[in-house]
């Protein structure tokens, strides 16, 4: 039970400073291993990747949002020189249905790559060009005429409310509907209520690199360059789709622009261009557009919540309710899971969330960064925030209040939680209690300011990964496992875990990952990587520096002959007696002298028993200071800080950034990202950056930000907990609470834009 | 078809005449042979059509005046060339990137960032939107930061252009890459050429009074959110605070 | 996009008669609308002229004023200190607007035939009647945020994008224009149209006509003026409103007045209602938030933008406040 001793401390007032605990490699703020390739641009991307011979692949997508198609006009478009195929259902080859991962069930989504002549979204893919050059492959899809037989489009959630129903599949592995004791009696016998609905629109990941794809086959064989999160599934749906074994087919993607889950599973765009690189017997390179991307590539669903919070009168909640529609597709079901993180947040006897699902005619949403946090605690956080305005406390004294000791849905003990050190860690560093309680009472000349928190929460999330671990007769060592490195870091504390178990330095240890001839590895998502990958890169080194050992205490000859495994320690590159490290060698002397290239060892890391003794999960408390100007109502965040449990804390460089990362998303969520759909048309209207709005540099300050020193071994076997997705969890009820804060104005509805302040409260 | 003769006799003198203009704009031996062999689809193209046209003396002014513009680098605004589109529906263009010359064979509607990324084989430059929305193409044309997504390679002939592979010397970073890796100024990667060779472009051409740094990089979009880095990536290159 | 042939001017005169001599020739200057519109297919010119080796990217004294080349780029413009001194009304908005990339390529005379945004326009898979005459206006009954409060149609709702242009009005620019039949003047204000019954038709240029110039007349209300943008984010975001004033004031005496609103309207809005209030009155908080009554005269919302009414009323007092006060614009 050592682990749960919850003693967070801050680990180092500034970023950059070492973790004091953690002597070795692992915890120490290096720089990215990749970081040369990507600033002289010699990283390869899908699409960068040369080949001889390369056709170029173009895509079409409906102008309509529901209906059939009826014909095709291909006249103009085949007279477009360089045209070498054009592929409409009408002659594209019958693919079985594309399956990221049978084991995600529903959520792996259906695609619809060109096999029926039925539309039902805008921007649906129904023609691909391909042709020798882009130029040619572009213009010949933009002269494909259609003509469509036309229904009137589902587009608007709350017009369509009469067609709510009950999601088929479980919403976060919860039922749709859950209840704990009474809440609605908690509700109307509370003394202080909090009854509101908040929305949140649809968002589009917009990560910088568009989804994109090198089909590449040799007879039956087939390899993919893909933009992706997740190689493996990849693999896995190419050979599902186009019949053929998993082993003949092979899926490389050394870096990933940007992913944030929309790249987590294998959207249509895939295996049309593989079916295109078989029809034209060619490498098809396919980079699909920013526009496309509105329409195919999944979102995050529109939320509507309902959030009743009773109270008594000294701020103890008495029941909590959450509860609402999302929007999913007419041909398929992704649920945004926002009431996830209410089962578990704050201590309270009555408890009910709710879903329901509302079919549209959109692609299917899918995974956004922190899916069902994000949106739920945007509205859990803000009601909480009212509540405290209600009962005229300070919001973190009600958080403290309503601390949840033990996780509230399965009564298990957290496996560490040091989400207290967080609110009064945070509130220091912050200046919180210079914070005037009054709305609306801090001004700096005519910009009214104020100050807001909220709680950030993820879960730990484990998958299962397989890695091998080689170390070669130079004294160098090869870490292999077919993860993905999307921004997150995943290359160089994957180096960092390798190098330590291994006693090598970083720069004798190069991690290989991002192709399926390497071991297996689930998803990237879920902020599982490190965890999962981390620990069976762990395992790997382990094994290998066993299988090393071995040969080093069976051979005579060397100094190590004799000893008992646990007698000998790896470091430096040199395996050595522990009470006598000059007693030892090197791994090279070993294996030349076995004659030996290389040992290698391979490991599956599964989590199966994990977690039922615990819950597990990562914490943290954001603190936002806003400027508003009285006159228009536009928001600028001043400052913000955050501070977070995220476990143990692998790199605290790149740790930081994936915070800060996630702040800045979250900065976009609460002031300006939103999909807009003509609800007239079914088309997104601002599907470009210069309409869909995320924070440009000028809009974000600078972020104080820090991590808590931890260890949850009952999280993982590296002590982590997760990183990459918490960032953003709660930043935009932050941010909304600051603005309440300076202006007296509740905004529910996100994004917090110039005209939903303008005229009220204080800038009446 | 009576140009073939003047075409023949043409032909031996523009070599000449290639490698002298080649040599006095400073382009190296190697650059010269590469012009002259692989260009010579090119050279024939436009020569055919200059003689088809005009011929004689008033043809080698307008050759020689083609040449120079080519190799004027400093000075796009020399009022010198007509170029213009083959009968193929195709224009040779000639692009200085990183210090070299890549002769082209385009279709006008080729961008500049598309003839870097397809045809010269420099992927650095990345396509975010295809729109001048992102500034993830960011490169430098005669020193100032463009979107090169925006531009037409043919419209750019004669400028000099520099991408992000151009900025290293050799296993030596230059100062704004050795800053970026330092302050963990990107996370994917993705935008990081723009954002790099914008900040370059920012180092030249300044902040206009009343802006910061922040203002001055919002051209350029990084989705992960490493804004923080990169604003303290340019400040210790330049030496200022925002 | 479409195939188009690609030629390179070498003079204004060729230039001109390459244009003049083929109805689907376009001009192409720095590219940042025109090639983004032909990505998305919304323009297909048959032919590009690139006129930008011509020698047009001067910015000189004249007599009476500065003359800006119709090739001088957003950035030499705005950083000219000439400009910043004499007209910085003019430098705050097209720092306001757009991206250093951008800038850097943007020419003055493309800023001025810069395209709506409206996004049924940008969008081929919508109607529009500015793109095809006839197809029906989408935004009316649509998505309308970012559209016009002032001078539309029931035929189109769009707005003019450009920043600059609202300050050139506030500045009696006046644009010089050749073509196959020589050159003329036209005051800026007469260059855009309102959308009416031919939204088709952004501006009264013919086809064959080339901007060469755009003169700024040294006024003495030109010195002191200013600009203010509010947007959606803190940079590269078109106006929800802009407003550019020039004020000539004398012992607190509002002598002249320019003032024109961005994002409001088809074109560039100046509000001689608003100036008339200014003229001969007293520079003080009355007089500006009756001005600012009158800036909005006539102004019909739609569905979703209703805001804009009160948004721009604010933003006029405001930057009248700043300016008569002789503080910077920009950012509100």
């Amino acid at each position: 039970m050592s682990a749960n001793k919850q003693s967070g401390k801050a680990a180092g007032q500034k970023s950059g400073k070492a973790i004091s605990q953690n002597k070795g490699i692992v915890g120490q703020p290096v720089n990215r291993v990749d970081g040369r390739l990507k600033v002289t641009g010699a990283a390869r991307y899908a699409v960068e990747f040369p080949f001889e011979n390369v056709a170029y692949a173009a895509l079409v997508g409906t102008t309509i949002a529901n209906g059939r198609i009826k014909s095709f006009d291909l006249s103009a478009a085949q007279k477009v020189p360089g045209v070498l195929h054009i592929m409409t259902h009408e002659n594209a080859p019958k693919l079985k249905p594309v399956v990221t991962n049978p084991a995600e069930g529903d959520a792996a989504g259906r695609r619809v790559p060109m096999q029926s002549p039925v539309v039902y979204y805008s921007g649906q893919y129904i023609a691909l060009v391909v042709a020798e050059t882009l130029e040619q492959a572009r213009r010949a899809a933009e002269l494909i005429r259609v003509t469509y037989e036309e229904q009137p489009p589902a587009t608007d959630m709350d017009r369509e409310r009469g067609k709510a129903y009950v999601p088929k599949q479980r919403v976060a592995g919860k039922p749709a509907d859950s209840t704990r004791g009474n809440p609605d009696a908690g509700l109307s016998g509370a003394a202080v209520r909090v009854d509101e609905i908040y929305r949140t629109p649809t968002e589009h990941h917009n990560p910088m690199e568009p989804h994109a794809t090198t089909a590449v086959w040799e007879g039956d064989k087939l390899t993919v360059y893909d933009a992706t999160q997740y190689t493996y599934g990849v693999r896995h749906a190419m050979a599902v789709t186009f019949g053929v074994p998993e082993e003949n087919v092979r899926i490389i993607c050394k870096f990933t622009g940007g992913g944030f889950g929309c790249k987590g599973t294998v959207w249509a765009h895939v295996p049309l261009a593989a079916a295109a690189a078989r029809q034209v017997k060619r490498p098809v390179r396919l980079a699909t557009t920013r526009q496309q991307m509105f329409a195919n590539m999944g979102h995050r669903a529109e939320t509507e919540q309902r959030v009743a919070l009773g109270a008594t009168s000294d701020g103890k909640l008495t029941a909590i309710i959450h509860e609402g529609l999302t929007h999913t597709s007419v041909y398929d079901e992704y649920v945004e899971p926002f009431s996830k993180p209410t089962h578990m947040m704050y201590a309270t006897e009555n408890f009910r969330a709710s879903q329901r699902l509302v079919p549209l005619n959109v692609g299917t949403p899918t995974y956004m960064r922190a899916p069902g946090e994000t949106p739920g605690m945007f509205a859990l956080e803000s009601a909480l925030d009212e509540l405290a305005y209600k009962l005229n406390m300070d919001p973190i004294q009600l958080r403290l209040i309503n601390h949840a000791e033990t996780d509230p849905d399965g009564k298990l003990p957290w496996s560490t939680k040091l989400l207290k050190e967080s609110y009064k860690i945070g509130a220091e560093r912050f200046g919180w209690s210079r914070r005037k309680p009054q709305p609306n009472s801090m001004r700096d000349g005519r910009y009214l300011i104020g100050m807001g928190m909220a709680t950030a929460v993820y879960p730990v999330n484990h998958f299962p990964a397989s890695a091998r671990a080689r170390i070669r007769q130079d004294g160098t060592a090869i870490a292999e496992s077919s993860t993905h490195d999307l921004g997150t870091g995943a290359y160089t504390v994957l180096t960092q875990v390798a190098a330590e178990t291994l006693g090598l330095p970083m720069e004798r240890v190069r991690v290989e990952i991002g192709d399926t001839n390497l071991p297996k590895a689930f998803v990237s998502g879920g902020s599982a990587t490190t965890m999962s990958v981390g620990s069976a890169i762990q395992g790997a080194a382990r094994g290998a520096i066993t299988k090393l050992k071995e040969i080093a205490r069976a051979d005579k000859s060397s100094p190590l002959y004799g000893a008992t495994a646990e007698q000998v320690v790896a470091k430096d590159g040199r395996l050595s007696l522990s009470d006598n490290p000059a007693k030892g060698e090197t791994y090279a002397e070993i294996l030349s002298r076995a004659r030996t290239e290389e040992v290698e060892a391979s490991f599956d890391m599964q989590f199966n028993d994990r977690q039922k003794t615990h819950s597990s999960h990562s914490f943290g408390a954001h603190f936002a200071e806003v400027r508003v100007d009285p006159d228009f109502g536009e928001v600028r965040v001043t400052r913000f800080g955050g501070v977070f449990d995220v476990g143990r804390v692998m790199n605290m460089k790149l740790a930081e950034s994936q915070m800060r990362g996630g702040i800045v998303m979250g900065l976009g969520m609460a002031l300006m990202e939103e999909t807009v759909l003509d609800k007239n048309l079914g088309h997104v209207v601002n599907r470009d950056l210069a309409e869909y709005h995320v924070p440009v540099n000028a809009d974000v300050p600078h972020m104080d930000v820090l991590l808590l020193e931890n260890f949850d071994e009952y999280a993982s076997p590296i002590g982590a907990k997760g990183a990459g997705e918490i960032g953003i969890v709660g930043v935009a009820a932050a941010i909304a609470n600051a603005v309440y804060h300076a202006t007296g104005v509740r905004v529910r509805d996100l994004p917090i834009t110039p005209d939903k302040l303008m005229g009220k409260g204080a800038l009446a | 078809m009576g140009w073939e003769k003047e075409y023949e006799e043409f032909l031996a003198t523009l070599d000449a005449v290639d490698s002298a203009l080649l040599t006095a704009s400073g382009a190296d031996d190697e650059e010269i042979m590469a012009f002259l062999s692989e260009d010579g689809e090119a050279r024939r193209r436009f020569l055919k059509q200059v003689l088809i046209t005009g011929g004689g003396v008033a043809a080698a002014n307008l050759l020689l005046s083609y040449r120079l513009n080519i190799f004027a680098q400093t000075d796009r605004a020399a009022n010198s060339s007509s170029t213009q589109t083959d009968s193929a529906g195709t224009i040779a263009v000639t692009l200085r990137v990183n210090g070299k010359s890549y002769p082209l064979q385009l279709e006008p509607q080729v961008t500049l960032l598309d003839a870097l990324r397809e045809r010269v084989g420099l992927t650095g430059s990345k396509k975010g939107c295809d729109r001048g929305q992102c500034g993830a193409c960011t490169v430098l044309a005669d020193g100032h930061r463009i979107n090169s997504c925006l531009a037409l390679a043919a419209a750019y002939e004669g400028a000099e252009i520099t991408t992000v592979e151009g900025l290293a010397h050799g296993d030596e970073l230059h100062p704004m890459q050795a800053a970026f890796i330092k302050h963990d100024g990107f996370q994917c990667g993705y935008c990081t050429p723009g954002q790099i060779m914008s900040a370059v472009g920012l180092l030249k051409e300044g902040c206009p009074p009343g802006l910061g740094v922040r203002e001055c990089m919002s051209g350029n979009i990084c989705r992960c959110g490493a804004y923080n880095g990169i604003v303290a990536a340019i400040e210790e290159v330049s030496g200022t605070k925002a | 996009m479409n195939s188009f042939t690609y030629k390179r001017a070498t003079s204004q005169a060729e230039a001109i008669r390459d244009v003049a001599g083929n109805s689907n020739a376009k001009f192409l200057a720095g590219g940042t609308n025109l090639i983004d519109l032909m990505k998305m297919n919304v323009q297909q010119p048959g032919e590009l002229i690139d006129i930008n080796r011509l020698a047009l990217k001067k910015i000189e004294e004249i007599p009476g004023g500065l003359r800006l080349g119709a090739l001088a780029s957003n950035s030499e413009v705005a950083n000219d200190r000439r400009v910043r001194e004499r007209f910085p009304v003019l430098s705050e908005a097209l720092l306001a607007g757009a991206s250093p990339q951008l800038r850097n390529m943007a020419t003055v005379g493309g800023n001025l035939l810069q395209r709506t945004r409206c996004y049924y326009f940008m969008d081929t898979a919508f109607p529009c009647n500015k793109r095809v005459p006839g197809s029906g206006c989408p935004a009316i009954p649509g998505f309308n945020r970012i559209h016009a409060i002032l001078g539309a149609s029931d035929k189109c709702i769009a707005t003019h994008p450009s920043d600059m242009c609202v300050a050139l009005v506030a500045l009696d620019a006046v644009i010089r224009v050749e073509g196959p039949r020589g050159v003329r003047e036209m005051k800026l204000t007469d260059l855009h149209r309102l959308p009416g019954d031919t939204p088709q038709i952004d501006t009264n240029l013919q086809a064959d006509e080339l901007i060469v110039a755009v003169d700024l007349p040294s006024t003495a209300f030109a010195k002191r003026s200013g600009y203010l943008k509010v947007r959606d984010r803190a940079q590269y975001a078109f106006a929800l409103v802009s407003v550019a004033v020039a004020l000539e004031i004398k012992n607190g005496k509002i002598m002249a007045a320019r003032l024109a609103l961005g994002g409001v309207a088809h074109k560039p809005w100046r509000s001689q209602e608003a100036e008339r209030v200014l003229t001969g009155a007293q520079a003080n908080a009355q007089t500006f938030k009756a001005a600012a009554l009158a800036a909005v005269t006539g102004a019909v919302p739609q569905k979703h933008n209703a805001f804009k009414i009160e948004m721009a009323k604010r933003a006029v007092v405001r930057i009248l406040n700043q300016v008569a006060g002789g503080k910077q614009g920009g950012a509100a």
